[in-house]
């Protein structure tokens, strides 16, 4: 047959490998992104990338990053696709060295490695504080060659709306919408890959980009692929707060020394440097001396909580504690900390070499995602030529990166983001082109008229949204998601304010019936394609609620003060939602722990 | 003393052929906000100052850290992102928003930067490596270059630098100072290096590296202090050197 026309959708770091993987497997990719790939989501990534390299002597290992991995994950997650990723990390980390990524490096001028959260090893690649950016950059670079020489046609400003499935429910393209003429368009593909990101957006702000609203990702759902483990959302414990978003302050501050204090007293007002050691309580190192400030975000976030509301020992009486550089030399931050640094001095006016920096708790990313599957070895791996892996339960529909679900369990690590990214990217993309291969009959040899009638289905769709008048207006709509979500889905959850979480959202789709477009223009219409979003980001939220209502125990970045233990004879499981008219309808699937066995999670 | 409201003007424009017209707006001025939190105000209720009825103000953003590059505008006549331009920092009075004015107007404050992508495809800013497939590791490189081409490296592709460089406009052919950049930083790679002459060819013709009129406007708007006009100068020995040996060729 022909090569494959393969649509990815999405630019960040796992579209971007993903296209690159099958442009140089020959095939041919329509690439689609709402912003210029360049400007994706994978920017914000800071502090590094995880493979078990071992350059500082400590004998560490792909399987010890394994067995990190799972144990920081709580066991939520299938264990081949993370034994085959974590095996696959020192390979990754060469690859962007070879693609000339500035990482820092050590005298020798081998590439350097710092400790994150979660492990006792130095086992993350990083350059500077902008370690996401720098390698999105480089996959950009790869890209734009393989663009030059004809491989990839991108489609920049367009905005995928939902999939294209024939009579046997496969799918075989997408329509997407041009952001600047705000018409719809079906585009052909033998096989769809999401990456699509995270969706950030359903708390109103988090330390995601403006553009993870996890509509995409929603859209997909509601045309039919299951979304998995929604209920595990990460809460990364150090931010800093805005009032158009919560930037973040990479683990990486931790990982090079940083320590985490508050007053040992409650309502002590004075400057943190006039607070004398045996006045600042570590609580960290404290109650976890053997990972200190490196524990994993979820048990971070948990016990800042715990000292900032139960304890009421927050700074300023907020739910916010110290981050501390200042003993530091200032060389050695700007050496290895330069580009958040310079956010916290840009948005607080504070040099964070001589003052501590205010830090608070912000949702960072979703470890639940589109459900995936995976074709496992008998020892273990990943078959690599199954067209299975990273393929949905739509055939033909592929997702990757943050927006599936399969690597990090309940809980990720950090640093583990941009490594599940990258070879989502490496596996999915051939996996796609496999499937391409393996049919019978191309997706892209569909008749026309099954294009025809999607596209006329969502022409009508925005024409009936573009003409909505009515007293709501969608921003506020969607601060008021933000709102109760945040109140109530993210670092400790009730059953009776889940479900008053629930309620609240049916009646925002209620309200979002009534709710304005507040621009009748056709050109650029952002307002429009954001009523769009807003439908499918409040599905969304109810997979998120009602999952996390309906589990009971405490795991990972879930925590249910209720039900504070993990409960693995009722809950080790996925939970899976198939989306229906009525609402998300769950079922749970039991997972491949047959590599490590799931013991307690201890970090003290 | 901080501001009690918050007074934008703010340039508007429909499409990229409409007129430009300007709208003000005021809004009760609130902690920790900057451009885009304005922006954010006016879109949940999109009433200008005189109490008129208009639609959200269009704009490109996406990280908000600046990270991305998406957001840049001209925020008081200075080119720079809007997301660290915080309210407070700004001087008394109102705060003027336009669109950059070296790039097409997509529609109010967006505009269309492809000929910056454009041009990172003419000078070849990329390593042209064999396969993403395992090698191996990469080339051993100083510590010390590593850190200097990071510098290089953190190009948004923005466009301040582009905007401020009085030689980039409508009526010359000058590829512009970013583009420039990178191929100092691609030339610096070991691997990089191996086609360091023919992103030297892309910049030695009309258009590139001897249309720099050295007005050294775009390292004062750079909002990563990249090191612009080093290398250029370095650039510019790199070319004569190529000029040389092809003289000495012919």
């Amino acid at each position: 047959m022909a090569a494959p026309r393969i649509a990815v959708v999405g630019g960040g770091l796992a579209g971007l490998m993903a296209t690159i993987r099958i442009a140089e497997a020959g095939g041919a990719v329509d690439l689609f992104s709402i912003v210029p790939v360049k400007r994706s989501h994978s920017v914000c990534a800071q502090g590094g990338i995880n493979g078990a390299v071992n350059v500082k002597g400590e004998n560490d290992s792909p399987e010890i990053h394994f067995v990190d991995t799972c144990r920081g994950g709580d066991f939520l997650a299938h264990q081949p696709p993370v034994k085959g990723m974590c095996y696959a990390a020192p390979g990754i980390i060469y690859l962007f060295d070879r693609m000339g990524v500035t990482f820092n490096r050590t005298a020798e001028g081998l590439l350097d490695f710092r400790r994150f959260g979660g492990t006792l090893y130095n086992r993350t690649a990083f350059a500077g504080a902008t370690t996401g950016q720098q390698l999105l950059y480089s996959l950009d670079e790869q890209v734009r060659r393989h663009e030059a020489a004809g491989h990839v046609t991108k489609y920049e400003g367009w905005e995928f709306v939902g999939l294209v499935r024939d009579d046997s429910g496969r799918c075989v393209g997408l329509v997407a919408l041009d952001l600047r003429t705000m018409k719809t368009k079906a585009f052909r593909a033998d096989a769809v890959l999401m990456a699509t990101g995270g969706p950030g957006l359903l708390f109103g702000k988090s330390t995601n980009s403006l553009i993870n609203s996890g509509s995409a990702a929603a859209a997909a759902y509601m045309d039919g692929v299951r979304y998995a483990n929604g209920e595990f959302i990460q809460i990364h414990p150090t931010a800093i707060p805005g009032a158009d978003k919560l930037r973040l302050m990479s683990e990486s501050a931790r990982g090079e020394g940083g320590r985490v204090w508050v007053p040992r007293s409650q309502g002590d007002s004075r400057p943190p440097r006039q607070i004398p050691e045996g006045d600042r309580w570590y609580f960290l190192e404290e109650k976890y001396p053997h990972y200190g400030n490196l524990v994993p975000r979820d048990v971070a976030s948990k016990e800042i909580h715990d000292v900032c509301v139960n304890k009421g020992l927050g700074v300023d009486g907020k739910m916010c504690v110290y981050l501390d550089l200042t003993h530091i030399p200032r060389a050695t931050l700007k050496r290895k900390l330069e580009g958040i640094l310079e956010i916290y001095e840009k948005f607080t006016g504070v040099d964070p070499c001589d003052e501590p920096m205010k830090i608070f708790p912000a949702v960072h990313y979703s470890m639940g995602g589109l459900w995936v599957d995976y074709e496992r070895t008998a020892d273990g791996f990943i078959d690599l030529g199954s067209p299975k892996n990273h393929q949905s339960n739509v055939p033909g529909l592929f997702a990757i990166g943050e927006a599936e679900y399969q690597y990090h369990g309940a809980n990720r690590l950090g640093a583990n983001s941009l490594l599940s990214c990258v070879y989502a990217g490496e596996i999915g993309g051939p996996a796609a082109v496999k499937y391409a291969q393996n049919q019978a009959k191309a997706g892209t040899e569909t008749p026309s008229s099954v294009f025809e009638s999607a596209e006329a289905k969502w022409t009508a769709r925005f024409a009936e949204l573009a003409r909505r008048e009515g007293p709501e207006n969608p921003y506020r709509l969607h601060e008021e998601l933000g709102r109760v979500m945040l109140d109530n889905v993210t670092i400790v959850r009730d059953n009776d304010r889940l479900r008053e979480t629930d309620a609240r959202i049916l009646e925002l789709m209620d309200r979002w019936q009534h709710a304005s477009v507040l621009d009748n223009g056709q050109w650029a219409n952002a307002p429009l394609s954001f009523m769009n979003q807003l439908w499918n980001m409040l599905h969304l939220a109810r997979v998120v609620t009602l999952g996390a209502l309906a589990r009971d125990e405490s795991r990972g970045a879930h925590y249910k003060p209720a039900f504070p233990k993990r409960d693995d004879a009722k809950w080790l499981k996925s939970t899976i939602a198939d989306f229906t008219p009525d609402g998300p309808k769950f079922h749970y699937d039991p997972i491949d722990v047959s590599l490590c066995a799931p013991v307690e999670r201890r970090y003290d | 003393m901080p501001r009690q409201t918050v007074e934008l003007r703010i340039r508007r424009q429909d499409s990229p052929t409409a007129a430009s017209r300007w709208e003000e707006f005021s809004l009760a001025w609130q902690p920790n906000m900057n451009v885009i939190s304005c922006l954010m105000e006016i879109r949940k209720n999109p009433v200008t100052k005189q109490g008129h009825r208009t639609t959200p103000v269009h704009w490109d953003c996406s990280c908000l850290e600046e990270v991305c590059g998406a957001c840049t505008m001209l925020v008081n006549g200075r080119p720079r992102q809007s997301c660290t331009a915080l309210v407070d920092n700004l001087p008394e009075g109102t705060i003027t928003l336009e669109p950059l004015t070296k790039f097409p107007v997509v529609r109010d404050l967006q505009v269309d930067r492809k000929p910056m992508f454009d041009a990172l495809k003419k000078v070849k800013a990329w390593i042209p490596i064999d396969g993403t497939y395992d090698l191996g590791p990469g080339p051993k490189q100083s510590a010390v270059e590593a850190e200097i081409n990071y510098a290089f490296s953190r190009c948004m592709t923005c466009g301040c630098c582009m905007e401020a460089c009085p030689q980039y406009n409508g009526r010359s052919e000058f590829i512009g100072p970013a583009p420039i950049a990178q191929v100092r930083l691609f030339n610096a790679h070991p691997t990089g290096q191996l086609n360091a002459r023919e992103r030297l060819d892309a910049i030695m013709g009309r258009g590139g590296l001897v249309d720099c009129g050295n007005a050294q406007n775009c390292v004062e708007v750079c909002p990563k202090e990249i090191p612009l006009t080093e290398a250029f100068g370095e650039l510019g020995r790199q070319t004569t050197v190529l000029w040389l040996k092809q003289l000495f060729q012919k």
